[in-house]
């Protein structure tokens, strides 16, 4: 059974990833009971999560998960029946049990060690909501739930659950009734209510039942028919004797009957015994489901015509009205949804092949490429039809190619989720109050962007909580509320998307920033540097702001890791923070890793690759344009300001640096904070989209350089990394100066 | 090496290096290709010679000689890139000409004579001969070693 | 004889141990996400037997039997509730709302397939 294309394997992974999806549900509810919601929909969303956990758990015997998701749900059904609120305390358990829910599904999944203790901490908590009594009441009925789990597989019919609470009975063995030779006869006397027909049920499947179980012998009762003229058609007029020979016991005949307990009279009589059973119809008793085909010979068809004359209890309307040739042409139809079926639909895909979808995209973009280069140098006319079927390829091919970078595109929500726990977990370790307020969850971006993300933000909301938010003392001094306050805020700013992680803290200590700086000989002692460049100290590799090592901090990860993980993403940061307001880390990163808006230019006789999105706009210059600070450092003139200028044949080693600036190309380049570059080119060649191919810098990494990418003509062309770049040039210029020489990797 | 007939047998490509003779498991190389003019990588070690378009793949290419400290030599056309395979990496390495593909056995090598050679990193793991030719066996986990960037 | 189930679940899991459950014994099975869903797909097919969950967004069980039970055709259609609770009062409401029956979950494959021809044939 549990090979590997076992389809129960199969859908026990696809129930994990649903439980994803629910737990994101479930949090997002919580949310936005806890910001204020109090509509039965929200309550009942969370109710849902929990309970379809709790259900697909089940069919798994997945029993630490189905206990817990258990007493988890019939606390919030207390909620969503209106006999409990969702008050703050409420709202902070559910919060837990979801995380330790989040946890459970996890474990289940990879088999891993139960966390008992946890559980059992909080099923106390759940217990005392539901008060003392309730809960111990629940310990019992859950117990016999989980008694029954499993059965998921076995062949255990038990269909007499009914008000047994899966009152698991041992079974009845069928080993030790007599066999064959001792058949049971048994009489039944079957009169269905008007009742049984409204609820779809049909007395001939219950007939052809006990038919099943052996020698049966079928009367119908005519009697009761009235006249034609009296005749009611939605009344139930018919009833049944059935003469059954048959090794079953009566708890299966009743079985048979287990839908329409309380809808018919029934009684079955044993060898001419009293009857066992009356109108009350079947008491508890579950069924032993043996396979009964192997002691049953098949009875054929002739007692079918026992329940010929059932269609006068049938509902007419039902054959009446039942336009049948239309829709039977669906019955041929094996699709698993009726085509008027529009609604949400979605279709879940292996991501490998999508990954070979974007791979060969990125191919048809090279070679319409070269598609384009090579009809443009062959002289055509630009109105001729090759040149008008060449731009609508163009334009389709980057519309496929925005097309499947959609699919890759994914809500920046499920990582903002995983932020609101770190915030409660590093909130409750030091001690704070401290509530997220999250923004744009919506926001897509590339599915791996938000995996390699979730690193650094789990880093830099740890921060935020230990070292940006003040204690609760200190703010009420402050006059500050006592609660302090998160942001996470992600929206798509000019094509980037931009998170922004700030707090409503005392802002960074510069003095203390400074003073840690010296100390560990990051910057000399007598350095004078603005704000901004004593803010950016915390990017220094080496330096960590906690004096005091924390359980949340301290654990050797600086803003350094931070920031090489944003940039390798193609991704920036940047900080800003005002004394006793608080701080911001601002993350900007491309939309996605496959494709990015390029200038291609000549450098020193390579062509290389800048983002588009970097370059705010091009000069030609002349010499006059130019100061010189001191040697080897100068400035470019641009309207009112001066900008600082570079060779980027000199930085990228090419070439020596140049002396005569006129007439050299020059691109100003946006740098971090809001400050420009200008880097000297020889020649832009094309603006275009290029495919980004990653540079495997497990072997050497070349600073500078982001990735590469294959143009038109087969040749690859490096794509650059400005803000290294930048950051690069502007440390070794001002090695001399106090300028710290942030970013220059080790 | 009490049971010689149970060796393993092992499958060495040899290729030439400022007039010696190297060789690497066969395992490892992917590939054989002609050299083709390599795009290069700012600030890299003089014997990274950048990267190459391999099938819409951007492979970096090193040049063997140089990374094993041996003299630098004017590319030929006899020049080819082996593609090598280590730990899922690939790498282009850049020799003088391919020679052979010889099959040997465990008990036909030698370990190297523990001599440390300067800056020369370890990279022969052991040595062999072939018609009285000494082939050296490369270790490709010490030839694409992590290289620290020379520009920090 | 091939029967036409209409499942309506808003687990996926569910409607694939569903549909796992039924396809090997031959049952041709319709699936849609919760009340509104399974309306709209029981347009467009004539099920012998209709199974559905009652905790569902949108419309829940109870919402979708009875909107079934108020189309003509279906009046007699037998429905069976997907409970993961043995509660009798659950059991009297689905049938006070129509329901032929019920499954309580975690079902195996042999009960649900039991359950459906004591219903459907």
């Amino acid at each position: 059974m549990a090979d590997t294309n076992d389809p129960m394997a199969e859908i026990r992974a696809s129930f994990f990833i649903e439980c994803e999806e629910l737990l994101e549900a479930l949090q997002d509810g919580l949310q936005e009971l806890d910001d204020g919601a109090d509509d039965t929909e929200t309550i009942n969303v969370v109710f849902r999560a929990v309970h379809s956990i709790k259900g697909g758990a089940g069919a798994f015997g997945l029993e630490a998960l189905v206990r817990f998701a258990h007493r988890f749900e019939t606390v919030l059904d207390e909620v969503r029946a209106g006999r409990m609120t969702a008050g703050p305390d409420a709202l902070k358990v559910f919060f837990q049990c979801a995380d330790h829910l989040s946890d459970l599904v996890r474990i289940s999944r990879d088999a891993g060690d139960l966390p008992e203790a946890r559980t059992a901490e909080l099923l106390g908590f759940l217990n005392e909501m539901l008060g003392e009594d309730a809960g111990a009441e629940e310990e019992a009925e859950e117990d016999e739930d989980i008694d029954f789990q499993p059965a998921t597989l076995s062949l255990d019919m038990d269909f007499g659950d009914d008000d047994g609470d899966g009152l698991a009975l041992p079974d009845i063995d069928l080993p030790d009734l007599p066999p064959l030779p001792g058949l049971n006869r048994y009489t039944i006397e079957f009169r269905p209510e008007n009742e049984l027909f409204e609820t779809g049920n049909e007395p001939f499947h219950m007939l052809r039942a006990l038919d099943e179980m052996g020698d049966c012998d079928v009367t119908c009762n005519l009697g009761k028919i009235p006249d034609l003229d009296e005749l009611s058609p939605e009344h139930s007029y018919l009833s049944w004797t059935i003469e059954l020979a048959s090794a079953v016991d009566v708890a299966e005949i009743e079985a048979a009957f287990e839908f329409v307990e309380g809808l018919c009279s029934l009684t079955i009589s044993q060898n001419g015994d009293a009857p066992v059973s009356d109108e009350a119809g079947p008491e508890v008793v579950n069924g032993v489901a043996d396979p009964i085909e192997t002691d049953t010979p098949e009875i054929p068809e002739q007692h079918e015509t026992g329940s010929a004359p059932a269609p006068a209890a049938e509902l007419p309307a039902v054959s009446e009205d039942k336009p049948a040739p239309a829709p039977s042409v669906a019955k041929s139809n094996t699709s698993s949804s009726a085509p008027a079926a529009a609604a949400k639909s979605v279709v879940r895909v292996d991501l490998d092949r999508i990954e070979r979808l974007v791979n060969l995209v990125g191919e048809l973009v090279i070679n319409q490429a070269m598609l384009s280069q090579s009809l443009e140098s062959s002289g055509l006319s630009p109105h001729s039809d090759a040149m008008n079927g060449l731009e609508e390829f163009q334009r389709l091919t980057r519309d496929i190619q925005d097309s499947v970078m959609m699919i890759r595109a994914q809500p920046v929500k499920s990582l903002f989720q995983r932020m609101s726990r770190i915030v409660r977990e590093s909130s409750a370790s030091v001690g704070k109050d401290v509530r997220l307020h999250t923004e744009g969850e919506n926001t897509e971006v590339d599915k791996t962007v938000i995996e390699r993300l979730a690193d650094p933000l789990t880093h830099m909301i740890r921060n935020a909580v230990d070292h940006g938010l003040e204690t609760s003392e200190e703010r009420l001094a402050a006059g500050k509320p006592e609660q302090g306050r998160v942001n996470l805020v992600a929206a798509h700013r000019s094509g980037r998307v931009v998170i922004d992680v700030s707090d409503d803290g005392g802002g960074i200590n510069r003095e203390k920033v400074m003073q840690i700086a010296i100390d560990k000989g990051l910057i000399p002692e007598d350095a004078s540097l603005s704000d901004s460049e004593i803010d950016n100290l915390l990017f220094l590799p080496g330096f960590s702001t906690a004096t005091v090592v924390s359980d949340l901090s301290g654990r050797g990860v600086g803003m350094d890791v931070v920031r090489t993980a944003i940039q390798a993403l193609g991704g920036r940061i940047t900080i800003s923070s005002t004394p006793g307001v608080g701080t911001t880390f601002s993350i900007s990163l491309p939309l996605t890793l496959a494709v990015l808006d390029g200038m291609v230019v000549q450098v020193a006789g390579e062509t290389l690759v800048l983002p588009l999105n970097v370059v705010i706009e091009t000069l030609t210059l002349s010499n006059k344009d130019v100061e010189m600070v001191r040697p080897g450092s100068f400035v470019v003139r641009v309207r009112s300001g001066f900008v600082p200028i570079f060779d980027l044949g000199k930085e990228l080693g090419y070439r020596e640096s140049i002396e005569d600036f006129e007439g050299c190309v020059v691109l100003l380049i946006a740098h971090e904070d809001e400050s420009h570059a200008a880097l000297i080119i020889d020649s832009i060649q094309d603006q275009r989209q290029v495919v980004i191919k990653g540079l495997d810098d497990s072997f050497y990494r070349a600073p500078g350089i982001a990735a590469a990418t294959i143009l038109g003509d087969g040749q690859i062309a490096l794509i650059l990394d400005t803000s290294d770049i930048i950051t690069n040039a502007m440390g070794s210029v001002g090695a001399s100066n106090s300028t710290p020489a942030t970013g220059i990797p080790a | 090496m009490t049971e010689k007939e149970s060796s393993a047998s092992i499958e060495l490509l040899t290729f030439q290096l400022a007039d010696q003779e190297y060789s690497l498991d066969i395992m490892s190389v992917r590939e054989i290709r002609g050299w083709t003019q390599t795009t290069p990588l700012p600030h890299a070690p003089s014997y990274m010679k950048g990267v190459i378009n391999l099938r819409g793949t951007v492979l970096p290419v090193m040049d063997l000689s140089q990374r094993l400290g041996l003299k630098a030599r004017e590319h030929s056309d006899r020049n080819v890139i082996i593609v090598v395979s280590h730990e899922d990496t690939m790498t282009g390495l850049l020799v003088d000409a391919v020679s052979d593909i010889i099959a040997i056995t465990e008990d036909d090598l030698q370990p190297p004579p523990e001599v440390n050679t300067g800056n020369v990193p370890s990279v022969v793991s052991s040595l062999t001969l072939i018609d009285e030719r000494m082939i050296r066996v490369l270790d490709l986990g010490s030839v694409v070693a992590s290289v620290q960037s020379s520009a920090a | 004889m091939t029967l036409e189930i209409l499942a309506v679940d808003d687990s996926r899991t569910m409607r694939d141990m569903i549909r796992l459950a039924l396809l090997p014994a031959g049952f041709n099975v319709h699936t849609a996400d919760d009340g509104v869903h399974g309306i709209e797909v029981l347009s467009g097919i004539e099920p012998d037997a209709i199974i559905t969950d009652i905790n569902m967004p949108r419309m829940d069980g109870f919402g979708f039997i009875d909107a079934v039970r108020e189309q003509e055709q279906h009046r007699a259609t037998p429905i069976l509730v997907l409970t993961t609770e043995a509660a009798p009062e659950l059991k009297a409401r689905a049938r006070t709302a129509g329901a032929t029956g019920w499954i309580v979950k975690p079902f195996d494959p042999a009960k649900l397939i039991k359950a459906l021809q004591m219903v459907a044939g």
